[in-house]
C-alpha cells in the first residue's frame, strides 16, 4: 500500500491562519472529489476558523480520563476505520495523554499516512525541536510540545503561512486570535512586534532549508570516478550562503571570527571556522588555550569550529570548502612575503585556484601587527 | 716582575669578587620584585563599559605589558541550555569587543577577548575564574549599579578571584562609557 500524501501547515505563531488555510485546501480537495473527512480540528473558539469547517465531515472524538479529567483527542482507530482520501488532522505537535496509542500526535498521523490516507496537519514553528532553543531565546516564551525537526523532512510539501507582524497585531487587536480578557496580555509578551519579526524570519528560513534539501535529494548526482570528482559533484549548490573563516589558535584570530560571524548574520547563514593544524603538533599550553577560547567563542555564536589536521592548508581547506558546500571564505591578512616566499602566490590567490569556482574569498586586514602566512 | 704579577692577581681576584658579590644582591633584589602581571581581566555586561574602567585598565596593561582580557559576561535564562548558542547576546558583545579591541589596538594593548556564559553574572564569572589565568581584574563599583555588579558581586570577587583585584570607587567620570 502506498503512503499517503502528506502536507503541512507551518506558521509562525498562533493566529497566523494554518487551520483556516487547512479547512480551506481540504474544501478544495472535496469539491474535487476527494473524500475528505477532520480527523481533529482545535478552532480556539475562532469564529472564521469554525465557519471554515463547516460543510466538512468530521471523525468523532474520543474521551480520554487524563489526572481525573474529561479531555477529548483525535480518534485514531476512528479515523482509520471511516478511512476517508484525506484526513485534516491539526496541531502535529500536540502531546497526548497517556494511556493513548502513541505519545505525540505526529506519531498518530505516521499511522494514518501508512494507512495510504492523505493528511494536512499545521505546527508553529517554535515546536520544531531545532529551533526551540533559538525561539525561546527571541521571545522569552518556551514552548513544552516538540517535534523532531525530522517530521517537517517526511512531508511531502511544506507550506508557510505567511503574515507581516503587524498584520498579526491587527488579528490580535480585532479579536480574532484571542477572547479580549486575553488580548493585552498577549501584546505585551509573545505578540511583540520584534518577537513576531524574529519567528517569521525563522519560519521564512525553516522552509528555504526544507526546499533546498528536498531539491538536493531530489538532484542525487550519478557517481563519478575519483574521490575528489564524488564529493565535487555532491557538494550542496546552495542557494543561499555558506561561511568559512580560517582561524588559528591565537587571540587574533576572534576579530575574523567577530566579522564573519557578523557577515554571517547579514547572509542569515551558517558559520564554520575552520583551524588546519599542523600534523604531529600537540595541543597544549597556550595552543590549547586558545583552541578552548575558539570553542566557546564558535558555541556562543552558533557556529561551528572543525579543526583538520594536515600539513598541506590550502588543500584542507579546499577539501573542507566542498565538504561543507561553503560559498565565501574569509581568511587573515597574510605577512608580507620575504626571500624565496616572493616566488610563491599569495594564499587568497591560491585558495581561489583550489575550491570551486564560485567560492568568494575576503581578506579581513588584522588590527594590530601583520600575521604570518598559513 | 713577581710583584707587578701579584698586584695583577690581587686585582683579579678583587675585581672577580666583586662582580659575584654585586650579581648575587641584583639576584636577589630580582626575586623579591613582584611576580610579572601578564593577563589583566576587564569583565563587564551589556552595551556599555565605563570608561574608566577601560582606561585604567589599558593604562595598567601598557605600563605592565600586559594582555587586556575584556570578557562578556551573558546571563542565560534558566530554560535555555547553559552551553547553546546565544545570538541575541552576541549581537551585544560582538560591537563591544570590536570596540574595546579597537581603543587597546590604538593604545598598542594586545587582546585577548572572551565571552562566558552563566545563569547570572556573578555565575558566569564564577566559571571564567574556574577556567582562565588572569593576575588582575579591573572592575568598576558605580553608584548605578549599571556594570551589572552589585556590592555584593564585588565583595564576592574580591573573596574569590585568585588575583589582586582593582575596583575603581565611583567617581564623576562614570556618565562616561564606551559604547560600540
Amino acid at each position: 500500500m502506498d503512503r499517503g500524501h502528506y502536507k503541512i501547515f507551518l506558521g509562525m505563531a498562533a493566529g497566523v491562519g494554518k487551520t483556516y488555510r487547512m479547512l480551506q485546501e481540504g474544501h478544495a480537495e472535496a469539491a474535487a472529489g476527494k473524500d475528505v473527512a477532520i480527523g481533529y480540528l482545535e478552532p480556539h473558539k475562532r469564529q472564521e476558523t469554525s465557519d471554515q469547517a463547516r460543510g466538512l465531515e468530521v471523525v468523532p472524538r474520543r474521551s480520554v480520563a487524563h489526572r481525573e479529567v474529561e479531555v477529548e483527542e483525535m480518534d485514531l482507530p476512528g479515523v482509520l476505520s471511516r478511512r476517508p482520501d484525506l484526513a485534516l488532522i491539526d496541531e502535529l505537535a500536540h502531546s497526548n495523554p497517556p494511556g493513548l496509542e502513541h505519545g505525540k500526535r505526529f506519531e498518530d498521523i505516521a499511522d494514518v499516512l501508512a494507512a495510504g490516507i492523505d493528511v494536512f496537519s499545521t505546527v508553529n514553528v517554535q515546536h520544531l525541536e531545532s529551533l526551540n532553543d533559538r525561539v525561546a531565546e527571541l521571545t522569552g516564551v518556551r514552548v513544552r510540545e516538540t517535534v523532531p525537526d525530522s517530521v517537517l523532512g517526511t512531508a511531502d510539501e511544506v507550506v508557510l503561512i505567511d503574515l507581516t507582524p503587524e498584520a498579526l497585531v491587527a488579528r490580535l487587536r480585532a479579536g480574532k486570535i484571542y477572547p479580549g480578557e486575553n488580548i493585552q496580555a498577549a501584546l505585551d509578551n509573545f505578540f511583540r512586534i520584534e518577537n513576531l519579526a524574529a519567528l517569521r524570519e525563522v519560519s521564512l528560513r525553516q522552509v528555504a532549508e526544507e526546499v533546498e534539501s528536498k531539491r538536493l535529494t531530489l538532484h542525487v548526482p550519478e557517481p563519478l570516478g575519483t574521490r575528489e570528482e564524488r564529493v565535487a559533484a555532491e557538494v550542496p549548490r546552495a542557494v543561499g550562503e555558506r561561511l568559512l573563516a580560517l582561524v588559528r589558535p591565537q587571540p587574533s584570530s576572534q576579530r575574523l571570527v567577530r566579522r564573519a560571524w557578523r557577515s554571517a548574520q547579514r547572509l542569515g547563514t551558517d558559520l564554520d571556522l575552520l583551524w588546519v593544524k599542523p600534523p604531529g603538533k600537540p595541543i597544549e599550553g597556550d595552543v590549547e588555550r586558545q583552541v578552548t577560547a575558539l570553542r566557546q567563542l564558535a558555541s556562543v555564536l552558533g557556529a561551528t569550529l572543525l579543526i583538520e589536521e594536515h600539513d598541506d592548508l590550502v588543500a584542507a581547506v579546499a577539501r573542507v570548502v566542498r565538504e561543507r558546500g561553503s560559498t565565501y571564505l574569509m581568511v587573515g591578512e597574510s605577512l608580507p612575503r620575504r626571500g624565496l616566499g616572493r616566488l610563491r602566490e599569495p594564499l587568497p590567490q591560491r585558495l581561489m585556484k583550489a575550491t570551486p569556482a564560485g567560492v568568494d574569498v575576503r581578506i579581513v586586514a588584522h588590527r594590530g601587527g601583520r600575521e604570518e602566512d598559513g | 716582575m713577581i710583584e707587578h704579577f701579584l698586584v695583577g692577581f690581587a686585582l683579579l681576584l678583587g675585581l672577580s669578587g666583586g662582580y659575584l658579590i654585586a650579581s648575587t644582591r641584583w639576584r636577589g633584589k630580582r626575586s623579591e620584585q613582584p611576580q610579572q602581571v601578564h593577563q589583566i581581566l576587564l569583565p563587564f555586561t551589556g552595551t556599555e563599559i565605563s570608561r574608566r574602567a577601560l582606561d585604567a585598565a589599558l593604562r595598567l596593561a601598557k605600563a605592565e605589558q600586559a594582555t587586556l582580557m575584556p570578557a562578556y559576561l551573558a546571563a542565560v535564562p534558566k530554560q535555555l541550555p547553559l552551553e547553546c548558542a546565544i545570538p541575541a547576546e552576541a549581537a551585544k558583545a560582538m560591537p563591544m569587543l570590536e570596540a574595546i579591541e579597537q581603543r587597546a589596538t590604538g593604545q598598542g594593548v594586545p587582546v585577548d577577548a572572551r565571552v562566558e556564559r552563566g545563569r547570572s553574572y556573578r555565575h558566569a564569572l564564577s566559571r571564567l575564574l574556574d577556567h582562565e589565568s588572569f593576575d588582575r581584574v579591573v572592575v568598576s563599583a558605580t553608584s548605578t549599579g549599571a556594570a551589572g555588579f552589585s556590592g555584593d558581586d564585588l565583595v564576592w570577587l574580591l573573596d574569590k578571584a585568585p588575583a589582586e583585584v582593582l575596583i575603581l570607587r565611583p567617581g564623576p567620570e562614570d556618565h562616561r562609557v564606551l559604547t560600540a
